[in-house]
């Protein structure tokens, strides 16, 4: 923990050095330093006229105060240590105030649940109460820990690190930017160091998951929505801070959805999802039944059901194809 | 009373926001009314009447709404202690970069919305950077990862507020907030004697008093001039011919 008062003591140039992503908090906050190394925070704010400093409201002791919580969010945000490893479901109560019927319910990152239910039984509320980190505090009553322990609230407060990521059906891109410069952008704002490569991989590995193929400097904007979604994932799985990613309802997604299933899960993540696709459903290593806003009941995968999803995939396939020969103007019957 | 200043950029779901958080509060047996700045229209009143919520409105006119807001905040205080209020709501439309409503000791939330560009945040002054929740909406209609880069965005310029996602439209996100807005400690009686949390500009030039006319003769007050080539005055131009 570094405090203000320290900080106070160095140069411009000294904080640069110790912590050199403080250079996007200056640029963000309009504060030109080039040539301004050697003042300490004082003289730094002294040397820009005064008319200025009023027009835009810089206030040198909330600055420096910001600077300071911004240093320490990043050092904890770096801090490998604080790796999630588990997430635990505490019972809460349905809608009609009766407990839940389980104990405890434990999901271990690389593991993917599916939600079932029917609509408005409680699916997006679920997955609500894992965002919030819930400590009782929410209309279901349940809490959610973190290995195995109450999490601090820095889960839910803070805007660099966020416990859930999360995928739904009607997302677009709006930012006028091409392809490579977006995933860039990104990848700047996570500070991740072999940019370039991470990029480049994010794009192959989007183009792998879309049928169709899209190029680096396509505009984000054009893409259709099978390939926004596949770069939504691709990205997600290798940039995103979170190790928990929630997936509400990305039906018919139009794009290889097990195999996006794999990427998210080889990166390490806990995977929730609210679907009522059964291709999706069985790829779950287990699933969680949603009945008036409960946790009905949880059903363990099987390999008898796994064998019916081998058929399942194969009635998937057949109907894409079959798609795809609609599209191109075939003939649908041999 | 609590009281809650909730300010932000035109159209970035301020009122959905706290319509929905207010549905929240209402369910906790909470008693909650709403007072609207802004310039010279808004429909917001008759929103917030059909959902049952006692609500005032002030049209600041040709005058920055904050300043505006600042001039009156006691009385609609004093209004929302006589309806016998839980929680009094004020909102704020942001279209001063420069001033905001925020009073010290004050919950201040800041509302804006993920399709305002990635640059919103460096451009808006005191109402984001001194906020202590900021509330991000639309996230409906974005990818995840332009939720992130806008709200690193956020965090970059106030690192010490709260930042939550709120869909505008749904309500996700509004029961969360309103856990934050009201606990039973504060009671507010009068403002009498607080400070807003950032100074105002000190002084107005003649067009926001209603000047209308067009020339150096009329301007007065705090007037400042763009760095021009030289010699561009008509004025002078054809006094000297
Ligand atoms: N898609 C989407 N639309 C939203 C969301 N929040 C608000 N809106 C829409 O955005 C528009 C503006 O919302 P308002 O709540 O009126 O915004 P405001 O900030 O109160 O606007 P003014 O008071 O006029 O400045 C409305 O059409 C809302 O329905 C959201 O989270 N997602
Ligand atoms: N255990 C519960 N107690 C009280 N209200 C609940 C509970 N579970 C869900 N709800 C409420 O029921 C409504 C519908 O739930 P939602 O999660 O949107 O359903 P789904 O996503 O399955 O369609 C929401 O308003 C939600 O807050
Ligand atoms: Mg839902
Ligand atoms: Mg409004
Ligand atoms: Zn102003
Ligand atoms: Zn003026």
């Amino acid at each position: 923990m570094i405090k203000k008062e320290i900080l106070e003591h160095r140069t411009i140039g000294e904080i640069l050095k110790d912590y050199p992503f403080t250079d996007s908090f200056f640029k963000n906050n309009g504060l030109e330093i080039a040539g301004a190394e050697s003042l300490n925070w004082a003289s730094y704010f002294e040397s820009i006229d005064e008319e200025e400093r009023e027009d835009r409201a810089l206030e040198p002791d909330q600055l420096i105060s910001q600077l300071a919580e911004f240093i320490n969010q990043m050092l904890e945000f770096l801090d490998e240590g604080q790796q999630v490893h588990s997430l635990t479901i505490l019972p809460g109560t349905d809608k009609s105030g009766q407990p839940e019927g389980f104990d405890e319910f434990v999901v271990r990152t690389g593991e993917v649940i599916s939600i079932v239910g029917p609509t408005g039984s409680g699916k997006s509320r679920l997955l609500g109460d894992i965002e919030w980190v819930a400590r009782k505090d929410t209309p279901t009553g349940r809490e959610i820990l973190i290995n195995d322990d109450v999490p601090d609230t820095s889960w839910r407060f803070s805007g660099a690190k966020k416990l859930v990521a999360q995928l739904s059906q009607n997302m677009n891109f709006v930012m006028d930017l091409s392809v490579e410069e977006f995933v860039e952008l990104h990848a700047e704002s996570r500070m991740v160091e072999n940019r370039g490569e991470v990029v480049k991989r994010i794009i192959d590995e989007a183009n792998d998951l879309a049928g169709e193929q899209f190029k680096p400097d396509t505009p984000i904007t054009s893409l259709s929505g099978g390939q926004s979604r596949a770069l939504m994932i691709a990205d997600t799985a290798f940039l995103s801070q979170s190790p928990i990613i929630l997936i509400d309802e990305i039906e018919n997604a139009g794009i290889d959805r097990k195999r996006a299933l794999e990427l998210l899960i080889r990166q390490e993540k806990i995977v929730l999802m609210a679907t009522h696709d059964p291709v999706l459903a069985l790829s779950g290593d287990r699933r969680i039944v949603i009945k008036n806003g409960g946790i009905a009941k949880i059903i363990e995968t099987t390999e008898e059901e796994r064998s019916i999803l081998s058929h399942l995939e194969e009635l998937d396939r057949t109907l894409l194809s079959y798609r795809t020969r609609l599209r191109q103007g075939e003939s649908l019957i041999d | 009373m609590n009281l809650v200043t909730i300010s932000g950029p035109p159209s970035s779901g301020k009122t959905s926001v706290i319509l929905k958080t207010i549905d929240s509060l209402k369910a906790r047996g909470l008693k909650v009314g709403v007072a609207k700045f802004d310039c010279l229209y808004t429909d917001d009143d008759k929103l917030y009447e059909k959902a049952g919520i006692p609500v005032q409105k002030g049209l600041s006119g040709a005058l920055c709404p904050d300043h505006y807001f600042v001039s009156n905040i006691e009385e609609v205080t004093q209004w929302g202690l006589k309806e016998g209020l839980d929680v009094l709501i004020s909102e704020s439309a942001g279209l001063c970069n420069r001033c905001s409503p925020y009073i010290k000791d004050i919950k201040a939330v800041c509302v804006i919305d993920n399709l305002s560009g990635i640059n919103t945040p460096k451009k808006i002054g005191p109402m984001l950077k001194s906020a202590d929740i900021v509330v991000i909406t639309k996230g409906d209609i974005v990818s995840q990862a332009e939720r992130e880069v806008f709200a690193s965005r956020v965090n970059m310029v106030n690192p010490s507020a709260v930042i939550m996602n709120i869909n505008g439209l749904t309500g996700q996100g509004s029961y969360e907030l309103s856990t934050l807005l009201h606990d039973g400690e504060d009671d507010l009686k009068t403002l009498v004697g607080k400070k807003l949390r950032f100074s105002m500009p000190s002084a107005l030039c003649s067009y926001c008093l209603g000047e209308t006319r067009i020339g150096e003769s009329y301007q007065m007050g705090n007037v400042r001039k763009m760095n021009l080539p030289s010699g561009l005055d008509a004025e002078k131009r054809q006094g000297s011919q």
